[in-house]
């Protein structure tokens, strides 16, 4: 990991020392992404191979046997789709009653706001395990246990969701509220028609990071879930070399297809994903 | 949600008892999902694990009151309990010390001028922690294989010897934080790297031009504005450190590692819970992280606060 900042080379660039510079980027991204690499051509590796010496970043024979194996042998393309429904509900919903509850702290006064603002940010400081055992004999009386309501309803309203929208709708004008209602618009109107519209960018910042959690959630699925049917990819995964005792390359072919779909909302969104990730901790 | 479109459609039709009471009202529908999940699946929760944390639990319906008697075997007796604070606090330590300063240095690199492949490098060094704990653990299986694994081939391209990382009870830990710095150095570098646009660069200026040479800016005034981020990782990062679950998992085979050495506190209350059942017992190492993970959050707010004055 040697990686190390020269700071001195910000006020007086000189050619040795900014060659120096990009080739520390340059080798922290290599470091960072020899895994990912090694992951995506050992997916096209045979179990030998991998298995044998010297060890090598490419493939010494190119090997298609991985992926028919992975989706004939597991439940991968089942848990692929299972994985889409849960998270694409849950995000749904969540980042709509984020938005609703975000709205409500930004553009109203009402009695307790203080109060239950506070309740968001003890929620954002509240580990989450306190509650693990509760919620799975909740999830046992509820008879959630191996359903899909346990994955997408208990928190789908997310506190750092909620905090974020409220930070976003608060910069919508106060003007363009009134005006709608005096036209005589409701309140729900009001919020369908000029706050969402006005904070679109952010809801899919929000999406996105709700989105991506729930993809890669993996202790809570792992406790509520008991079918390998209805198995999320996470779980899928983690199973794959003990009931269906998949060979290690199918393994990274599964790790590869179920990363793909994260990687590529973030190449597309990055920017808005580490601003809205980010804003929160400078504003302190 | 019947109640809320009615609500909705009798404010259209008729301007009566709701459409002057609308703006009072709204706000707590809007609230009400967000407080009705709060109350069931966290307030309920919280509570039951709290009484559930002084009780014997066999099975799901044999309760038994036990006072604090869970408490104090963990507390006096339990060593698997100890060796798993003992692991999280080393990983949170090896956070504080390796990765957080790392990621400042690495922040600081690309908020250079002189730097190139920016576009880049966001993306690389984002992606580990957008990868889920399990492919992850996964990714890293073949990363430490003692024989076979791409950790151990490029140590001895340098001449040093086949090191047993997930086999060898002292590699475990040295493990493990190598895998949190390719997951988390990127991703605190980023935070980092969004806190230095922060830093207005006339405030910078007039320092220099008063003759502050680079590190006294740096200390002076960098710095203390980084101070938000500073809190921010390092608070995450250990509560992250003892809530580590999924990558020594799959690691360890679903296991604790040698002799327990890839175990941490949220890992055993799996074990506990889930594997052994006792539901008590394990609410009760629910409860005892939460409340050490508040006081060692607390201690370190106090220090930023003294770092402020």
């Amino acid at each position: 990991m040697a990686r190390k900042a020269n700071s001195s080379s910000v006020t007086k660039p000189n050619k040795v020392n900014v060659l120096f510079l990009n080739s520390l980027v340059l080798i922290g991204i290599i470091l960072t992404a020899v895994p990912f690499i090694y992951m995506v051509t050992a997916s096209f590796r045979s179990q030998g191979e991998l298995y044998s010496l010297p060890v090598t970043i490419m493939p010494r024979e190119v090997v298609g046997q991985n992926y028919p194996k992975l989706f004939d042998d597991t439940h991968f393309i089942l848990w692929y789709g299972n994985t889409i429904f849960t998270s694409s509900i849950r995000t749904a919903l969540g980042v709509y009653f984020a938005a609703l509850a975000g709205c409500a702290f930004a553009k109203y006064q009402f009695r307790f706001k203080r109060f239950f603002f506070f309740l968001v940010l003890a929620t954002l400081t509240l580990p989450f395990h306190v509650l693990l055992i509760p919620l799975f004999i909740m999830m046992i009386n509820f008879g959630w246990v191996g359903d899909y309501l346990a994955i997408i309803v208990p928190g789908i309203v997310g506190a750092f969701n909620i905090f974020l929208m409220r930070q976003y709708i608060e910069s919508v004008p106060d003007e363009l509220m009134d005006a709608a209602r005096i036209d005589g618009a409701s309140e729900f109107r009001i919020f369908h028609s000029v706050v969402i519209p006005l904070v679109r960018p952010a809801l899919g910042v929000v999406a996105i990071l709700t989105f991506v959690n729930t993809w890669n959630d993996f202790l809570w699925p792992l406790i509520v879930l008991n079918d390998p049917k209805k198995y999320l990819l996470t779980i899928g995964l983690a199973t794959m070399d003990g009931p269906f005792d998949v060979e290690i390359g199918a393994i990274m072919a599964g790790s590869f297809l179920s990363t793909l779909p994260i990687i590529f909302i973030f190449v597309l969104m990055q920017r808005q994903i580490i601003a809205g990730l980010t804003q929160g901790a400078i504003r302190g | 949600m019947t109640a809320i479109s009615h609500g909705a459609m009798s404010s259209a039709s008729q301007s009566g008892w709701w459409s002057r009471n609308e703006r009072k009202l709204i706000p707590y529908i809007f609230l009400a999902p967000f407080l009705l999940t709060f109350l069931v699946f966290t307030v309920y929760p919280a509570v039951d694990s709290f009484l559930m944390s002084f009780q014997r639990v066999r099975g799901l319906d044999n309760y038994e009151y036990v006072g604090m008697a869970n408490y104090e075997r963990l507390v006096t007796k339990d060593k698997r309990f100890h060796t798993a604070l003992v692991n999280g606090a080393e990983f949170a330590a090896g956070t504080v010390l390796i990765q957080i300063p790392l990621a400042l240095a690495v922040a600081l690199l690309l908020n250079s001028p002189n730097v190139r492949f920016k576009v880049l490098a966001r993306l690389a060094f984002f992606a580990p922690y957008i990868t889920s704990a399990v492919v992850v653990g996964w990714i890293f299986t073949l990363v430490f294989e003692e024989r076979y694994g791409l950790l151990n081939a490029a140590l001895a391209s340098i001449g040093i010897d086949r090191i047993g990382w997930l086999k060898d009870k002292n590699w475990v830990m040295p493990a493990l934080i190598i895998l949190g710095l390719w997951t988390w150095v990127g991703h605190h570098s980023l935070f980092f790297l969004a806190g230095l646009q922060n830093v207005p660069d006339d405030l910078k200026e007039a320092a220099r031009i008063d003759g502050a040479n680079t590190a006294r800016v740096f200390w002076h005034i960098t710095l203390p504005f980084l101070r938000p981020i500073f809190v921010f990782v390092t608070i995450t990062g250990l509560i992250g450190s003892f809530s580590l679950f999924g990558q020594p998992f799959l690691l360890f085979d679903s296991g604790s590692g040698p002799q327990d050495s890839g175990l941490f506190p949220l890992m055993y209350l799996y074990f506990m819970g889930f594997e052994n059942l006792r539901m008590g017992y394990a609410s009760a190492i629910g409860y005892l992280l939460t409340v050490i993970i508040l006081i060692v959050t607390g201690i370190q707010l106090l220090l930023f606060r003294i770092w402020k004055v």
